[in-house]
């Protein structure tokens, strides 16, 4: 307990007091301060457990770049896991708990691994385990996986809601420190369209913690006149706790608002995050540059901080990390460190400059500070600063890439050149001194003209002199501490052969945690590089890739979750199907009314039921999804007879004629029934589900193939409501709506198309056509009639006992009849498969003729389209049996087939199905096994022509 | 990534479905020993390729986009009837 | 040195220091036998079969940059064998056998885990296609288990069952599909050709392919010219450019599929899981992290990085699967680039050109194949004909109109 509240300063509300609780334990804190900050005043160091050793771990860093201070945030379906205690804005109930840890922080059990860690070297794993061989996955992968991870997530849903926005801009200005600030300002007073976006709760950057002068004020004051100059201008927008966490193509920014999360529930309504698209003409990175931590041994132990983290604690937070601090650095921020720690009355007991030849070797000490061990001697103290120099947070420019130039003189990688679209300010670009960041912020938000003059300031000695290990270290020196990879593992790596930076980071994991190598991967590099006889530049960085820093799943749904994963499609009829008791089911996006049952019928006993009433008398069907289009031009038929195998220039018009397409490979690609309403007037149905693609086909085949043919066509589904009408009283029934015209088989024969009025002039579209094999129609009516006229024919059936029918009563019906659909029409099959082979007509080019001609497709072994009945009727058929010659043992080699649709007939009194069969159209009447493994059972079974029922159609002829 | 529509302007390459290389062209005759090269083998460039892009969340018409497959840089974007026109000429 | 126990704690008394490298960084000689384009997996599998099980000695493998940087260093380190077409599933199958056997074959823990694979179904018409892909696994002796609602539920209850757009109705299970660690796989691969004398060099990018009277008699690379006499490709997503140095144009197009990984986690999902009304899979490896991805960007890249919107779509299906997730964070995306096949099956075959082999057009399944692809490959280098379960591989069987095409998409790669 060596952390404590400073008496004055800081950017803290001390007249407010928030609770919160830390592993169950109860503390106070200020508006203003993080978790983390809040803890350190509060004298608690010791945050979390590394991932591999266990170790004892506080908080390195001040901002997102943490890999030590996860906790699991929140609780129930709230609760997060590895969330950053120096991202987390403190509010009052807070609760967190440490992870990774068991049975509690101070007292983990799983700390036992670090006495093997003379074994647990980069890459054991692959090394061992192996033996004996069942062991990897009963005994050995269990343990690893249950030690491995870190926090616990939530297995309740989230309660929360998410949004999704979307932004343009002229400039985009990441980073609001005195670089960002000043090019936003800049432009923002030339009249350009601003978005300034930064992760910290508040803009300012390095401005809200760093003691500088600033045009005769202090660096913050400057910062709050221009945060306030900006709100004022209305064409800039400001963003704070907003992280830009990837650049893409198109200079297309994604952005998380964090809009809620410091507090402990959203308002009603309010979304708990958001995420953005933000679209800029032009992009500035002024993200500013990261501390680098010394590698040295115990630089892990809970008090060795960065030091500008414990600048920023003491002068933005009011929270002291030590009374007694050493210093440790390679350049020359060491000078600011002692002087803000001398305001605040914190005690430097030693400043250790590598370049002067000063080592700490290690930190005695394991929850916290007790000595270092400069080599001579010890030297007390409760804390330590280090700094190993600044990198440029040059991530976002990497996203696309583009790799950065290391820069021997600041000792950092820096961006790379990507174009006027993204450039880099300030120390993101390596310009350390404030002077620079002015110059860099005026240059570049000034979007034309003569760049204004920036304001006076006062620079801050910045000297480095590059210092990547302490050798003679005595205690583990870590270079990435989350998943706690040290300086030797790095060596290790290179001598194996995984020395490339690549290799290395994989071999070891060094990077790979949750703060994506953020402060080690620098270090980690140089060791590399010393190790392997290579420069840093030449052994360059691994690849920056989203996300800078994690992105909630949430945040990338926004409000498409639960039933509104995807939108809901109703058919014009789906009110009347509601009051006719439909039970629905999903097809694609759509609702179809799947059955109509009537109090205690299940679902094959109501489609029995409705399959029977439709035989017996009349019944209605929505068929609203089938896909219609409408096509006009002079050239329609010529189009149409490209397009489908078979021919539709010569239909009569007033007629209706089965079309079959195939794909420019020759395969089947939909059916449907195309209508000839005027000379150059057709329309097209499609299957529910090749809808959208099937209109894509066309609008491809014209526009890329066939411009020159005068034809138009627009997609006309959800236009028009369409219902099937079929049985022996469909007729009766419908002549009770039709306007003057007496239905008979003159004005209304079989495959009629007829443009009519309905109900004393509704329009309408009349088909005789059939799916179920019996008398049948279909009408077209405008969608906005749908309901209506649904409840007309219902209401003009009554007499006859008509029923509604669904698709599961449409589906035993089409395959009584053997009809083909998508069981058939699987994308693998011919017209010769579903034995339609006689619709391909021989006269035209049309798109698949040539390839369908091929060896592969035209084979006699090909599986075609029989039917298929148990041998025992009593017996049920599934979809999705095998088919194997009786005899032979079960292998795929000896497959023949399969069963594609089944379905129990009411009219037959048994089951029934349709089967792709090898060469099956000469197996008929040939008994076969059924394999089906899946569900344990092998039965015999008949194979038979494809049409059980009515083979002669007189049902539908009638 | 965003494609330049003839028609719509600058939109979102999600508006977009895309087809592969523009430049296979289908053969006009039966007889053409080219179908099988049409329908199945393709350049597939590391670099320039001319690309079919169906604004289907747009105006519907097919374009031929001209990007780069190593960058996603997007050059232009042309109506693909213009394009197959060109093409032919 | 063999690695086990023992080698690592002998080499703990010596500080670790005592290490040799896991393979040689030789200079490249002058001619090989065979050469192999492609440090990946499948290539390095290659190498090592050709070795270890043909005898040959005299082979190189070349890799442009270093091991395993291609799609093996990027994939979602799915294995599973759940194919239904006869020219798939032996092949898969076969891999599968050799995953079982990997480590203790090439002493390496790739950390192969089988933990299952489960597909969920959500309609009728889904389960069907499931039922019909199950049996043609069971038939030929793979397993494949049916699964209703509630046995999903009782394995992953945190789904949603309640609230969904689209319900759970099922799924198949295959238990013995999981997980390996796929950097793993290449290194022990690279270890064991090592081991039996193949040279692997990396940084050798191959930039011409030299022929003779239509048969290949060497390459050009940027570490200078290496004659050979059978040069086998195996350069995934960019088998198009290197199959064009011999004047090949392959039915293939390269896209770009992302994959991601959340932060790690205490475990949470045990096995593998693929939705089944959207494009995502999600398993969790070894160290805590989600591993999940989707679908394919759509259009041609070889960029190895994609864009937001599949990034939105892949996580929205994600959180509709499983709504916990809303509060997991996404640490990482990446990029690989997919050698995506006019039917969605491989190709392992001779080419016009004598002497040179050609194996591409994974997909975004060539990870699970690594041990029957290099299996197969090394067979056909070796004997000049193909293996018997990879006889389908054919390159003329879009010629011939003998498609493998598992979802019925037909020749559009980016829906395959």
């Amino acid at each position: 307990m060596t952390g404590f509240r400073i008496k004055n300063g800081g950017l803290i509300d001390r007249t407010s007091e928030l609770n919160f609780k830390f592993d169950g334990k109860s503390f106070t804190g200020h508006q203003g301060d993080t978790l983390a900050s809040a803890l350190i005043a509060n004298g608690v160091h010791l945050m979390g457990r590394s991932f591999k050793y266990h170790r004892p771990r506080g908080v390195i860093s001040a901002g997102s770049s943490e890999p030590n201070a996860l906790v699991e945030l929140r609780e129930g379906g709230r609760k997060e896991a590895n969330t950053r205690a120096t991202m987390i804005e403190l509010y009052d109930g807070l609760i967190a708990q440490s992870q990774n840890r068991w049975p509690s922080l101070d007292f983990d059990v799983g700390a036992v691994t670090s006495l093997a860690s003379s074994i647990f070297v980069a890459g054991f794993y692959y090394k061992t385990f192996m033996w004996p061989k069942s062991f990897w996955e009963k005994i050995y992968e269990p343990l690893i996986r249950k030690a491995a991870g870190l926090g616990t997530a939530s297995r309740e849903a989230d309660p929360d809601t998410y949004e999704k926005s979307y932004a343009h801009c002229d400039l985009l200005v990441v980073g609001s420190g005195p670089a960002g600030l000043m090019a936003a300002l800049t432009a923002a007073r030339s009249g350009a369209c601003v978005i300034l976006a930064d992760e910290g709760s508040a803009l300012g950057g390095t401005l809200l913690f760093e003691n500088e002068e600033i045009a005769g004020q202090s660096g913050f004051e400057w910062s709050q006149s221009v945060i306030a100059e900006l709100a004022s201008i209305p064409n800039v927008t400001l963003m704070p706790r907003t992280t830009i966490f990837g650049w893409f193509d198109g200079n297309i920014f994604g952005a998380l608002e964090r809009v809620n999360d410091h507090v402990a529930v959203p308002a009603p309504f309010e979304p708990r995050q958001r995420y953005w698209r933000i679209q800029a003409k032009r992009a500035i990175l002024a993200s500013g540059a990261e501390e680098r931590p010394l590698v040295f041994g115990g630089n892990d132990v809970p008090g060795v901080m960065l030091a500008s983290a414990m600048r920023h604690y003491s002068n933005r937070y009011a929270a002291a990390a030590g009374k007694s601090v050493a210093i440790f650095t390679n350049n020359d921020s060491a000078l600011r460190t002692a002087h803000d720690f001398k305001q605040h009355g914190i005690h430097v007991e030693v400043i250790i400059d590598t370049r002067k030849g000063g080592r700490i070797l290690n930190v005695k000490g394991g929850k916290g500070v007790a000595a270092i061990d400069a080599g001579k001697h010890l030297i007390a103290c409760d804390a330590v600063a280090m700094s190993g120099g600044w990198s440029p947070i040059v991530n976002l420019m990497c996203h696309r890439g583009a790799k950065p130039i290391w820069n021997e003189s600041i000792a950092a990688f820096t961006p790379p050149d990507v174009g006027a679209e993204f450039t880099a300010i300030g120390s993101a670009a390596g310009h350390m001194l404030l002077s620079e960041c002015f110059a860099d912020g005026v240059r570049a938000g000034t979007m034309k003209g003569k760049v204004p003059p920036a304001p006076k300031c006062r620079d801050e000695a910045f000297a480095i002199q590059p210092f990547w290990w302490v050798k003679e270290s005595t205690g583990k020196a870590f270079i990435d501490y989350q998943n706690d990879a040290t300086a030797k593992d790095l060596p290790l790596a290179a001598r194996e052969g995984y020395g490339h930076v690549e290799l290395a980071k994989r071999y070891t994991t060094t990077g790979m945690a949750t703060d994506q190598g953020k402060l080690g991967n620098v270090n980690a590099i140089a060791i590399l590089a010393e190790a392997s006889g290579k420069t840093i530049a030449e052994m360059g960085t691994t690849t920056f890739r989203p996300f800078y820093t994690p992105v909630s799943f949430g945040a990338f749904t926004g409000p498409f979750t639960g039933r509104h994963f995807q939108p809901v499609r109703k058919t014009p009829l789906h009110g009347w199907a509601v009051e006719q008791g439909a039970v629905f089911v999903e097809t694609g996006l759509w609702m179809r009314s799947s059955w109509f049952p009537k109090t205690g019928e299940d679902w094959l006993a109501s489609a029995s039921r409705e399959v029977k009433s439709t035989r017996a008398s009349v019944g209605l069907c929505d068929v609203s999804t089938l896909g219609k289009i409408d096509i006009h031009g002079k050239d329609a038929g010529i189009f149409l007879d490209r397009l489908y195998c078979n021919t539709f220039s010569t239909l009569s018009i007033g007629k209706a004629r089965y079309g079959l397409m195939l794909r420019e490979d020759g395969i089947v690609f939909d059916d449907g029934t195309t209508s000839r309403l005027a000379e150059d007037h057709y329309v097209m149905t499609t299957t529910t589900a090749n809808a959208a693609r099937m209109m894509s086909n066309i609008e491809f085949c014209h526009q890329v193939h066939w411009p020159e043919l005068d034809v138009q066509y627009v997609s006309v589904t959800e236009q028009w409501a369409q219902m099937a009408v079929a049985g022996p009283k469909a007729r009766a029934t419908l002549q009770k709506l039709v306007d003057k015209l007496a239905l008979n088989d003159e004005t209304v024969p079989y495959l009629a198309a007829k443009a009519i009025t309905i109900m004393g002039g509704v329009e309408a579209r009349l088909f005789r056509i059939s799916f179920s094999g019996e008398h049948a129609y279909e009408l077209a009516v405008p969608a906005d009639f749908g309901n209506a006229v649904a409840r007309a024919i219902m209401h003009a059936g009554t007499e006859f006992g008509i029923v509604p029918y669904g698709v599961e009563a449409l589906s035993i019906m089409r395959i009584e009849k053997g009809h083909v659909a998508g069981g058939e029409l699987n994308g693998t099959t011919t017209a010769g498969d579903l034995g339609l082979g006689k619709m391909m007509s021989t006269k035209k080019d049309y798109i698949g003729r040539v390839m369908a001609q091929r060896e592969g497709l035209v084979d006699p072994q090909r599986q075609c389209v029989v039917g298929i009945r148990p041998v025992d009727h009593t017996m049920k058929l599934r979809s999705g049996g095998h088919l194997l010659k009786q005899g032979d043992a079960p292998s795929m080699q000896a497959d023949q087939g399969y069963i594609c649709s089944v379905a129990w007939s009411p009219m037959l009194n048994m089951w029934l199905g349709l089967a792709l069969l090898s060469n099956g159209r000469a197996r008929h009447g040939e008994i076969i096994k059924v394999f089906d493994g899946l569900r344990g059972h092998h039965y015999l079974a008949e194979i038979c022509d494809p049409v059980h029922f009515d083979a002669k159609n007189e049902r539908l002829h009638a | 990534m965003l494609i330049p529509c003839p028609h719509c302007g600058t939109r979102p390459a999600e508006e977009f479905t895309f087809l592969g290389d523009a430049n296979v062209q289908r053969p006009t005759s039966l007889e053409d020993p080219n179908w099988n090269s049409y329908v199945y083998e393709r350049d597939n460039p590391r670099g320039k390729i001319d690309e079919f892009a169906y604004h289907s969340g747009g105006c519907r018409a097919w374009l031929v986009v001209s990007r780069d497959t190593k960058t996603h840089e997007v050059f232009g974007a042309v109506i693909a009837k213009n394009f197959k026109r060109k093409q032919k000429s | 040195m063999k690695y086990s126990v023992f080698s690592l704690l002998k080499n703990s008394l010596s500080g670790h220091k005592n290490w040799t490298p896991a393979w040689r960084s030789p200079e490249p000689k002058k001619e090989y036998d065979i050469i192999i384009v492609g440090g990946g997996g499948h290539g390095l599998a290659t190498a090592y079969y050709l070795a270890k099980e043909h005898g040959l000695k005299n082979i190189a493998v070349l890799e442009k940059n270093y091991i395993g940087s291609g799609n093996v260093g990027r994939n979602t380190t799915i294995i599973r064998s759940n194919y239904m077409l006869l020219g798939n599933n032996p092949f898969y199958e076969l891999s599968m056998k050799l995953w079982e056997g990997l480590e203790q074959d090439f002493n390496f823990n790739a950390m192969v885990s089988q933990r299952g694979v489960l597909n969920l179904c959500h309609t009728d018409a889904q389960r069907d296609a499931f039922a019909r892909r199950g049996n043609a696994m069971r038939i030929d002796g793979v397993d494949a288990e049916l699964l209703d609602r509630e046995a999903v539920r009782e394995m992953y209850p945190f789904f949603d069952y309640e609230n969904a757009r689209f319900p759970i109705k099922g799924g198949l299970l295959q238990r013995r599909g999981g997980t390996v660690r796929h950097d793993a796989v290449a290194w022990g691969y690279a270890r064991g050709a090592d081991l039996r004398g193949v040279d692997i060099l990396q940084g050798c990018e191959l930039t011409d392919i030299q022929t003779e009277n239509g048969k290949v008699i060497g390459v050009q690379t940027s570490r200078g010219e290496i004659k050979c006499k059978k040069l086998a490709l195996c350069a995934a997503g960019h088998s198009s450019e290197v199959a064009s140095m011999a004047g090949l144009k392959l039915p293939i197009e390269s896209h770009v599929l992302q994959a991601f990984v959340s932060e790690g986690l205490k475990p949470y999902i045990d096995g593998v899981v693929t939705f089944g009304a959207g494009h995502f899979y999600v398993s969790q490896s070894d160290k805590g992290g989600l591993v999940f991805g989707g679908d394919i960007d759509g259009y041609n890249s070889y960029a190895q990085r994609g864009n937001l919107p599949m990034v939105e779509h892949v996580i929205e299906a994600g959180v509709a699967m499983i709504p916990s997730l809303a509060r997991v964070r996404a640490l990482r995306s990446w990029g690989g680039v997919m050698d995506m096949s006019m039917d969605g099956s491989p190709i392992i075959d001779k080419t016009s050109v004598h002497g040179l082999y050609l194996n591409a057009g994974w997909c975004y399944g060539g990870f699970k194949a690594t041990p029957a692809s290099g299996w197969c490959y090394a067979h056909l280098i070796a004997k000049d004909e193909p293996h018997k379960v990879a006889t389908a591989f054919r390159l003329d069987r879009f010629r011939r109109g003998y498609m493998l095409d598992e979802k019925g998409q037909g020749a559009t790669p980016n829906l395959h």
